[in-house]
């Protein structure tokens, strides 16, 4: 099977393809809003984070915030995509009770940003390119709350104004599982360059997404777009019930309709917005109050030298430089902080040893926690001090996750746990001997089974000799001694 | 000493103040006293004589501490079209009904700051859309001048309660936007000074837009000399609008007596056009021959594409407005007219809301905007804007200053173009140019016409340099003498 | 190009304008007469002119990322003609 045909799914007409793309809106993380003074924190009484500008008050003009500028350059760069030196800002026309201006100011024909790419990290270790088609800067609308009465909705323009990009994809993802690895993927991008927090519960982050279904190696079928999906999963769930949705249509002799749909996650499907635009006829042109975006080519280029390592980059280092197998790399590189605090407790020590116990006992432990990894109780000073025990033969990597599971309970550094619980390795190979003999002793009958041929039984010495020393004797000298004294 | 604020210049009465022949609370009383006596002008939509005295007494404190400004004590008038703080702004539109604004726009507030004292706020047409005045929710603004029969005349438009207001002499000054001629046209039909300045000298925060890329506030005064007075307090750079240029302001009344002794002045040959009235153009002789005699050499230009302009603006003044005016739906502010649903309220709200001019720039905007049309209208007209602009910035290499008249005809009887949206919008064939490229221009009076009527000439110039603009108006308004004033029939 | 009542109902409904049934006929002669006034430019010829972007010599103005406003929820609600509390209200939308 082609890895084609592997996205494949089936319909009863034979194979279909699914086509997806995505639009998603990222909010700069900035104070204040994209052109005007108003803070564009999450959370405050409603209206109270509202300029005259994003109430659109008759007279009002805007002016445009240069750190949002800064941060879709920055955006773009970590892309590898195209910065236009000159961009324009358009009037996106529309009436809505969340959008004051009766427009939206965005970018239409030439964004800030044009072509890029981006690479997604499949969980098979595999990897796979997805096309950026562009980024542009725009305002978000204002809030419309339905619920609060029976025959009114209310508006809240807190969020009117403030700043987003809208990152565009080529559409060439084929499955829900690449589609979000492309959103985790461009989350993580977003958060190493520190331009959005890519928090979608709060709306920093939302995707629209574009579904189409055909036949492979058919034209490309009519899509539908899913708008404003809140979180990874949503977006999955989403693509998968509307392929089937769209299979369903066609193999039932439909058409699918081109239109705007809604992802209800209660009910796991997709449904027609009921508030379609009559027609959709923007009238974009460019906004007269404003002048054309220029950016001069030096002040792009810093941006692009202040660039931090992103995660493509920690990934190949981590595998090249440190050893590490391509899951791990990308498992440590997904969040930015995780690959800081792996670093950290990584520096002078075994790259390998360390990821394995990041990743299995450190997150492991994190994750029954609930807390966050600034607030948890294991600094990398604390884990790397544990790996130095195991490294200098202190204690066994057995031991040495009792010792790490008293760390978190107590707050304590290794060395502590260690010496007051007397933990430390036994290695003089006296003392291991006189602990062989009282077992050997003790267990005279299995000494002859062993020396009649039943060689399995070495697996009991040993786990006799380790539970007799406390598990404290060293197992690799355990196991030299046991083979000496047992051939007698 | 009696007052009668007709008499005064903004000159002038500074210099009365200063000298302590009166108060600023005198004239401003004065002044009020003219405006209520000025009613049947229907030049304001709101009065504010409490707030006038108001600011009048903190004026006159000012000067007594020695702290006067440029325009201390100076009762003003103001466009109702810039928002002016805890009173109502209209626009001259139903759909602003109520609108208290939080705010004061950047260009009145400079000119509190500079001691001016606010009589109210001044009719217009509704949203700056007109030529007339008539479009007005609040009814036509009268010009102050009569017809020979005492036909009740129009004062011109947008800023036709401004015209009114000076012209009749209860406001030394006025503030106008000019998007496509609404600050000359009325200033010419009037007999007063009006200068649109450069684009992107005054502020436009504060003001209720109408077309973004061609609005521009400035002064209407009696002579030259306020209109350089009042321009430099207006003026100013206004981090607030992207559009407004960081620059200094001079004085603009430091070289205004210098004459024009050494300047080109350039005389547009696409300006004499077929069928000119024959007194208008006999007064742009007059004003070529005023400039010569006062030793500047006249040179004619050609600005080929000029003729073109009116029909670009027509295309790009409603396509701005359309989109300018979509805030206007009944959530925020002003009129609501309720509906079945929200799309109904909208179209209920802004079909009651907005007169018959406007509905057809919003319509004319919105369509050409749509899809499969913006290349055709919008770009089209945009490049053509291109090779006006070129125009005015090749004919510059060679003059100082254009000279045309202002306005092809003088102020026609009420209701006589009303039912014709073409033959309004050709009121503004000589002054929509100037807008089209951003350049600063100036209308003063310069004579009468056969049936007594005042004419006007409009004076253009390099950006930025309205200080030359102003000088060359200077010697124009010295030669041209201009006295005439309307006989004060509405307080009779 | 000419409008027709159909073309011009559509625009309206665009624009949010309830046109008056006896409004429709005038408005759409208003309309194909302020068009054929314009027609005129398309005999300029404006190949390889670029549309103006801006008609004064500026940049672009950036300002500073500082907190500077908002905060003052009655001065954008004060002359609300629908309002709850602290939100405007409109009528309901069913999205």
């Amino acid at each position: 099977m082609s890895a084609d045909e592997k996205n494949y799914i089936q319909g009863a007409t034979g194979a279909w393809e699914i086509v997806i793309g995505m639009e998603v809106h990222a909010q700069i993380s900035s104070k204040a809003k994209l052109f005007s003074g108003a803070s564009a924190t999450f959370g405050a009484e409603p209206n109270a984070q509202v300029s005259l500008v994003d109430a659109a008050m008759p007279g009002m003009l805007p002016v445009i915030n240069a750190y949002c500028v800064e941060q879709a350059v920055r955006t773009g760069l970590g892309l590898k995509a195209q910065i236009n030196l000159f961009s324009v800002f358009d009037r996106k026309n529309y009436f809505f009770p969340d959008l004051p201006q009766g427009y939206q100011i965005s970018q239409y024909k030439q964004p800030v940003v044009g072509e890029g790419k981006l690479i997604l990290d499949m969980p098979d270790g595999s990897s796979r390119e997805v096309g950026i088609t562009r980024l542009h800067l725009e305002q978000d609308a204002g809030k419309s709350l339905h619920d609060q009465s029976p025959n009114q909705s209310y508006i809240d323009l807190n969020r009117s104004g403030v700043a987003l990009m809208e990152i565009v994809s080529e559409p060439d993802m084929r499955n829900s599982e690449e589609a979000g690895a492309y959103l985790k993927k461009l989350r993580t991008i977003l958060r190493y360059l520190g331009t959005c927090d890519g928090n979608m519960e709060e709306g920093s982050m939302r995707a629209d997404v574009n579904v189409s279904v055909r036949k492979p190696g058919g034209p490309l079928g009519t899509r539908c777009e899913i708008k404003n999906v809140n979180s990874v999963r949503f977006v999955m769930q989403a693509i998968e019930y509307e392929a089937r949705r769209q299979i369903d249509v066609i193999e039932g002799g439909g058409q699918v309709a081109q239109e705007t749909r809604l992802f209800d996650s209660g009910k796991g499907v997709t449904r027609a917005m009921r508030s379609k635009e009559d027609a959709h006829d923007y009238r974009y042109f460019p906004d007269p109050d404003l002048l054309p975006l220029e950016l001069d080519a030096g002040w792009v280029e810093n941006i692009k030298t202040s660039l931090p390592e992103l995660p493509d980059e920690k990934k190949a280092r981590f595998i090249d430089k440190l050893g590490l197998s391509p899951y791990d790399a990308a498992v440590l590189v997904a969040e930015k902080e995780s690959a800081d605090f792996y670093e950290a407790v990584a520096k002078g020590r075994d790259g390998k040893l360390c990821a394995n116990w990041v990743i299995t006992e450190y997150f492991g432990a994190l994750n029954k926690s609930g807390k966050s990894m600034a607030d948890f109780v294991i600094t990398p000073e604390k884990l790397g001090g544990l790996i130095d025990l195991i490294a200098d033969n202190t204690i066994s990597n057995r031991l040495a996750k009792d010792v790490f599971a008293l760390m978190v309970e107590t707050g304590k550094d290794a060395a502590t746990v260690v010496d007051e619980k007397g933990m430390r390795q036994v290695t003089d190979t006296g003392a291991i001997e006189a602990v062989i003999d009282q077992v050997m002793a003790a267990n005279a009958d299995k000494v002859a089974e062993y020396r009649s041929g039943k060689d399995k039984l070495f697996g009991f010495f040993v786990g006799q000799t380790m539970k007799a020393s406390g598990g404290k004797a060293n197992p690799a000298a355990v196991n030299d001694l046991l083979k000496k004294k047992l051939a007698g | 000493m009696a007052i009668n604020p007709a008499d005064l210049t903004i000159a002038a009465a500074l210099a009365h103040l200063e000298k302590g022949d009166f108060t600023a609370q005198e004239l401003t009383q004065a002044s009020i006293a003219a405006m209520q006596a000025a009613k049947p002008l229907n030049a304001m939509i709101t009065e504010t004589p409490e707030k006038a005295l108001a600011m009048a007494q903190a004026a006159d404190e000012r000067r007594r501490a020695g702290k006067a400004g440029l325009l201390e004590g100076i009762p003003i008038a103001v466009k109702d079209l810039f928002c002016t703080q805890d009173v109502l702004t209209t626009a001259a539109s139903h759909i602003l009904d109520g609108f208290v604004p939080a705010y004061e726009s950047t260009a009145t507030a400079n000119l509190w700051r500079e001691g001016a004292v606010m009589l109210g706020k001044l009719n217009l047409d509704e949203f700056a859309m007109g030529s007339s005045n008539e479009t007005s929710y609040y009814g036509p603004a009268v010009n102050p001048w009569r017809g020979p029969q005492g036909e009740k005349l129009v004062p011109g438009g947008s800023s036709g309660g401004s015209a009114a207001a000076v012209a009749a002499g209860y406001a030394l000054g006025a503030t106008g936007t000019d998007t496509g001629g609404s600050i000359r046209q009325p200033a010419a039909l009037c007999g007063i000074t009006g200068i649109k300045p450069t684009y992107g000298r005054v502020s436009r925060w504060g003001i209720v837009a109408f077309a973004s890329s061609l609005d521009q506030a400035g002064p209407m005064t009696r002579d030259v000399r306020d209109a350089a007075l009042m321009l430099r307090a207006m003026a100013g750079f206004d981090a607030k609008d992207s559009t407004c240029v960081d620059m200094p302001v001079p004085d603009y009344t430091a070289k205004l007596e210098d004459g024009v002794k050494g300047l080109r002045i350039g005389i547009p040959r696409e300006y004499r056009m077929d069928g000119m009235n024959a007194e208008i153009e006999a007064l742009w002789n007059q004003g070529k021959q005023w400039l010569v005699d006062a030793g500047a050499e006249v040179v004619d230009i050609s600005l080929p594409h000029t003729h073109h302009a009116l029909a670009a603006y027509y295309i790009v003044a409603p396509a701005e407005a359309s989109s300018n005016l979509a805030r206007y739906d009944g959530v925020r502010y002003g009129l609501r007219v309720p509906g079945k649903d929200l799309i109904e309220m909208y179209e209920n709200t802004r079909g009651a809301g907005f007169g018959r001019e406007v509905q057809r720039r919003i319509m004319i905007g919105t369509y050409v905007l749509s899809a499969g049309y913006y290349d055709a209208y919008y770009t089209k007209a945009q490049k053509v804007r291109t090779l006006i602009a070129k125009d005015f910035e090749q004919a510059f290499q060679r003059v100082d200053a254009i000279l045309t008249p202002t306005s092809p005809n003088a102020a026609f009887p009420l209701g006589s173009k009303s039912d014709d949206p073409i033959a309004m919008y050709l009121n503004d064939v000589f002054t929509v140019p100037i807008n089209m490229a951003g350049l600063p221009g100036i209308s003063l009076p310069a004579g009468l016409n056969a049936e007594g009527l005042p004419l006007g000439l409009q004076l253009i110039g390099r950006p930025f340099d309205e200080a030359t603009l102003l000088r060359v108006a200077r010697s124009v308004e010295k030669a041209a003498d201009f006295k005439a004033r309307p006989d004060a029939w509405w307080s009779k | 190009m000419s409008l027709d009542k159909a073309a011009v109902a559509k625009i309206a409904k665009l624009a949010r304008l309830k046109l008056e049934p006896e409004r429709q006929e005038a408005m759409t002669a208003e309309l194909n007469t302020i068009l054929s006034f314009v027609e005129e430019l398309q005999a300029v010829k404006t190949d390889n002119v670029p549309p103006l972007t801006s008609v004064a010599p500026m940049k672009l103005r950036w300002r500073e990322d500082v907190v500077n406003d908002g905060g003052d929820p009655e001065a954008v609600l004060r002359n609300a003609p629908g309002r709850q509390a602290s939100f405007y209200t409109v009528p309901k939308v069913i999205e």
